[in-house]
């Protein structure tokens, strides 16, 4: 086991890892943050995405081990005081969930393609952005919308 | 702000979703959980000669393995299927044995072999793999075309592997409408095997508490009550009283999620053998893959007789379907009546005859998978019509045109009553807002771009809300279809709604409270929708088929009328008048022609203390329960307008423009109805352009079984959807609902595909078209053209 600590949501934590800890394992299991989700196994769906260091991973294809001392953020950390994210807000709005499943790995994709792209978001760029992100649900049509208006609001 | 029936209301689950707050089963953890792994056949069929566990170290974290031998021991039953069909000779269907750890043979790969149980995940999954397994392997089938002729015998029950040969409609009219055709379109069609792919994965945890001798099953379910009724009554685990299931938020289904499956009832089964601690099991996506029930695999040749002006005259078809290895829960009901008793689609057809052959494949059990039979026949309806449409020189719209029922009720061949619509209505708008007219010249700009646009109809007709429970106990339905609902007002006013429903992303808690704020005339933040546990929910059949609008929100809607009734004589002891005098309207009750007035809250209340009226004729308390059994299925309908471009040098097609026209009845909230629609389309889509199963004929291995492999639409692969809709109510249930969640998956692969035949100019091409496929047929197309 391998001690490791990190700062997630602002907050400190540690705790003792096994080397092949995934970080998305560490989140959920040991931190008990299980707004993170798991969807697949080879690191296709995106239901996984947080930030970490300002940039967004999917976390079951990072070791917790190598994530020592980074800065993470899960969709739990989006919020700050009570209010939600723009972006939280603008899914909320659009109706761009429904069964929320894959919704936090998209709102961290999302947010993570503001900060690179800028607030103003065409259809065609939003649509190959979430190429890491799979949704069931939605047909993407709202997702698509609320992402270009949540990035208006950030 | 207007929250009642129609308003684009917000929906109240997202908080919780958006903030990471969701509870789905994996992110239950209970205390002194160990975790359970399968081991699962290697082999497509295969003997299971022995099991062989070897000495287990304190580290590997072993607490137990059980295979097929100790579910026997403990006399646990059978995964069961719930509908029984018999043949067209009489003869019942031939359902071989499926239990919950196989006995003596697998049947498919990834069929569950043994089960590994042990203090962590991981240890688990290591030790699943040294297992010791030795198998006979023997011949197998996994091509439903094939597998009449195979060597490979499934099931001893089943000869020849089929499980039943059914047949629909009347075979000598159909055959003298053929007789005197001008025109027969004929059809080869495959309909491609799918897998659902929900993005949360299957999971469970179960538990036994020996003080109460009492299960709890926390499980991905669409129907927790149906899931303790079988869990109880056919796999004999535990009586229904000392049985709890939980379905908490559960991260979509499309079906997948309706069955009984071997996994979740091993982990409650097993939670005793192993001292009461709790189970859990998560299943790998690769998992999913290979042992959720899967959807569609249908092989028919199709015919459609037309007179010289083009008159439909009759329908004939002869459909293959796969049942995989083992009959799940449903699997008997979807090529049958929920398949053959369409394919009168939208049109007036005199004579319908359907054969349909139930045949085992060793493959992963097919089931119900959005749309359950209805896009089958809908695929086949729709692209026999367009077919036809083509080879008569007739424009397609107007093809359907002349053959639209226009008067209803309407009688089909195939048993449906269709009770309401307006097909000509739908497709006008769907013209107008496709811009039809302009087709030709966006072909022509397209041309100059070396791109191939091409343009597909489909005029989808599907059954919802599947009912009477005693019609579908006439056909062969194990269960009612009927609906419960509760409805508790507390001493302040505020409600509960408890239902047997349950929502995996329909947005029910939004939805059923709009119909309570809506009747009531009360605040829909004082209403909250109880769903998905046994314990607090009574009775219910769960939410498939897009039933719990049409089925789940009128038994609600009849609960409310008992409450009303009661409050209106409430109100009339507390304000000293005659009940005949009481009207109630926007959540208050008033005595006509004076200023009394009684908010809702204070009936409410006045009914909890009960001060004012003679308990002996009325009790107190406020809160009613209704069972609601429609009268007749819903029949939602609806025009899709699908354009392609295709590029004539790769293959690559691009979904240009989308219109789709839905008449659903009444809608309760656009937003999410809209929702339902572009995710189904998008399904639809996915049939279409990019998933497919494929098992391996030579090996039986599963060459689909990750998203690696299997290709899901992403983004990319749709565009954003033209939407309308038309209304005619729905006259067999009191909302006027027809059901919206599976429709644009019905629509959608019939609408692509006549898209993609009208672009390259072909009779068929296969599902999924892949840039592959379709850069093979331009292949082959400029061959034959030089």
């Amino acid at each position: 086991m391998s001690a490791i600590s990190m700062k997630v949501n602002g907050k400190a934590v540690c705790g003792a890892v096994e080397p092949r800890t995934l970080l998305v394992q560490f989140l959920r299991e040991n931190l008990g943050l299980t707004g993170t989700h798991v969807g697949c196994d080879t690191s296709q769906c995106g239901a996984c995405v947080v930030h970490v260091n300002g940039t967004a991973i999917k976390s079951c294809t990072a070791l917790a081990v190598a994530c020592d001392g980074a800065e993470v953020t899960t969709v739990e950390g989006l919020a700050k005081n009570g209010k939600l994210h723009p972006m939280q807000e603008a899914f909320r709005e659009h109706h761009g969930l429904q069964c929320g499943f894959c919704t936090p790995g998209m709102l961290m994709a999302a947010v993570d393609l503001v900060n690179r792209k800028g607030k103003t978001l065409d259809e065609a760029t939003i649509r190959h952005e979430l190429e890491g992100n799979i949704c069931r649900c939605t047909g993407y049509h709202n997702i698509v919308k609320a992402i270009q208006a949540g990035a208006e609001n950030m | 702000m207007d929250t009642g029936i129609g308003a684009r209301v917000k929906r109240k689950e997202d908080h919780r979703f958006i903030t990471g707050k969701g509870q789905y089963t994996d992110d239950i953890n209970l205390k002194d959980q160990t975790y359970a792994y399968f081991v699962r056949s290697p082999h497509a069929h295969a003997t299971i000669k022995s099991i062989k566990e070897p000495e287990w170290a304190p580290e590997d974290g072993v607490v137990a393995v059980f295979t097929g031998e100790h579910v026997a021991e403990d006399k646990i039953g059978g995964l069961i299927c719930g509908w029984m069909i018999h043949s067209k000779d009489g003869s019942p269907m031939k359902a071989g044995p499926h239990p919950i750890l196989a006995q003596g043979k697998a049947r498919y790969v990834g069929d569950h072999v043994a089960v590994v149980i042990a203090e962590t995940k991981e240890q688990a999954k290591a030790a699943a793999a040294r297992v010791d397994v030795t198998y006979g392997v023997l011949p197998h089938v996994v091509d439903v075309a094939k597998a009449t002729k195979s060597k490979a015998q499934i099931h001893d029950v089943a000869p020849d592997n089929t499980v039943f040969e059914w047949s629909l409609g009347d075979k000598a009219a159909t055959e003298a409408a053929f007789q005197r055709a001008h025109h027969v379109t004929k059809l080869d069609l495959v309909n491609n095997r799918l897998i659902p792919n929900a993005m949360e994965p299957r999971a469970a945890i179960g538990s036994y508490d020996s003080g109460s001798d009492h299960y709890t099953l926390y499980t991905t379910s669409q129907n927790p009550h149906v899931a303790r009724l079988v869990i109880s009554a056919f796999h004999g685990l535990a009586p229904e009283h000392k049985l709890r299931v939980i379905a908490p938020d559960v991260g979509g289904g499309f079906g997948s999620k309706i069955f009984i499956y071997a996994e979740e009832v091993v982990c409650v089964w097993a939670s005793k053998r192993i001292g009461g601690r709790p189970i859990k099991w998560t299943a790998e996506r690769t998992e999913s893959f290979l042992a959720d029930a899967h959807g569609r695999d249908h092989v028919t040749h199709a015919e459609l007789a037309m007179d010289k002006d083009g008159h439909i005259l009759g329908l004939k078809c002869h459909t293959l379907a796969s049942m995989g290895a083992y009959l799940s829960t449903f699997a008997s009901c979807v090529p049958t009546y929920l398949y053959a008793t369409l394919l009168s689609g939208q049109y007036a057809i005199p004579a319908i005859y359907a054969e349909v052959d139930a045949i085992y494949t060793n493959t992963a059990p097919v089931d119900a998978y959005r749309g359950a039979g209805r896009p089958e026949a809908t695929y086949l309806v729709e692209r026999i019509v367009e077919t036809a449409a083509r080879e008569m020189k007739i424009d397609p719209a107007e093809f359907r045109r002349r053959n639209f029922v226009t008067t209803f009720p309407h009688q089909t061949p195939v048993i449906m009553t269709y009770d309401a619509g307006d097909y000509d209505a739908s497709l006008k708008k769907a013209l107008e807002i496709s811009d039809y007219k302009g087709f030709p010249a966006r072909k022509a700009a397209a041309a100059k771009q070396g791109k191939l646009r091409g343009i597909g109809f489909a005029n989808y007709i599907e059954a919802c809300g599947i009912a009477p429970s005693a019609a579908v106990g006439s056909l062969g339905a194990g269960v009612g279809l009927w609906e419960s609902a509760e409805v508790r007002v507390n001493p302040v006013g505020t409600i509960e709604v408890l239902t047997g429903s349950h929502s995996h992303g329909q947005g029910h808690e939004t939805t059923f409270a709009q119909l309570v704020s809506d009747r009531l005339g009360v605040d829909i933040n004082s209403v909250a929708i109880v769903h998905g546990d046994t314990d607090k929910v009574q009775f219910g059949m769960g939410t498939y088929g897009s039933r719990s609008g049409a089925v789940g929100m009128s038994a609600i809607s009849k609960a409310l009328d008992k409450v009303e009734a009661k409050a209106r004589k409430i109100a009339a002891h507390v304000m000293e008048a005659a009940e005949g005098d009481i009207e109630f309207k926007n959540g208050s009750f008033s005595v006509k022609g004076t200023d009394k007035k009684m908010a809702f809250g204070e009936v409410a209340l006045a009914a909890y203390v009960a001060h004012k009226f003679p308990t002996s004729e009325i009790e107190p308390g406020l809160k009613e329960t209704a069972f609601y059994d429609p009268s007749n299925f819903t029949f939602p309908a609806g025009c899709h307008i699908c354009e392609v471009e295709i590029d004539s040098e790769t293959g690559v097609t691009e979904i240009v423009s989308w219109t789709a026209v839905d008449d659903f009845g009444t809608v309760i909230n656009p937003m999410i109805v809209e929702g339902q629609v572009h995710g189904g389309i998008t399904q639809g889509i996915g049939q279409a352009l990019t998933e497919g199963c494929v098992y391996d004929s030579e090996s039986g291995q599963l060459l689909t079984g990750s998203y690696m492999d299997y290709c899901m639409p992403r983004a990319t692969d749709v565009p954003s959807f033209k939407l309308g809709f038309t209304e005619t109510k729905c006259p067999s249930n009191p909302l006027g609902m027809k059901g919206c969640g599976e429709a644009g998956a019905i629509a959608a692969p019939a609408a692509v595909m006549n898209a993609m035949t009208d672009a390259l100019g072909v009779k068929d091409l296969a599902m999924p078209a892949s840039p592959h496929t379709v850069w093979k047929t331009l292949q082959a197309t400029k061959m034959a053209a030089e």
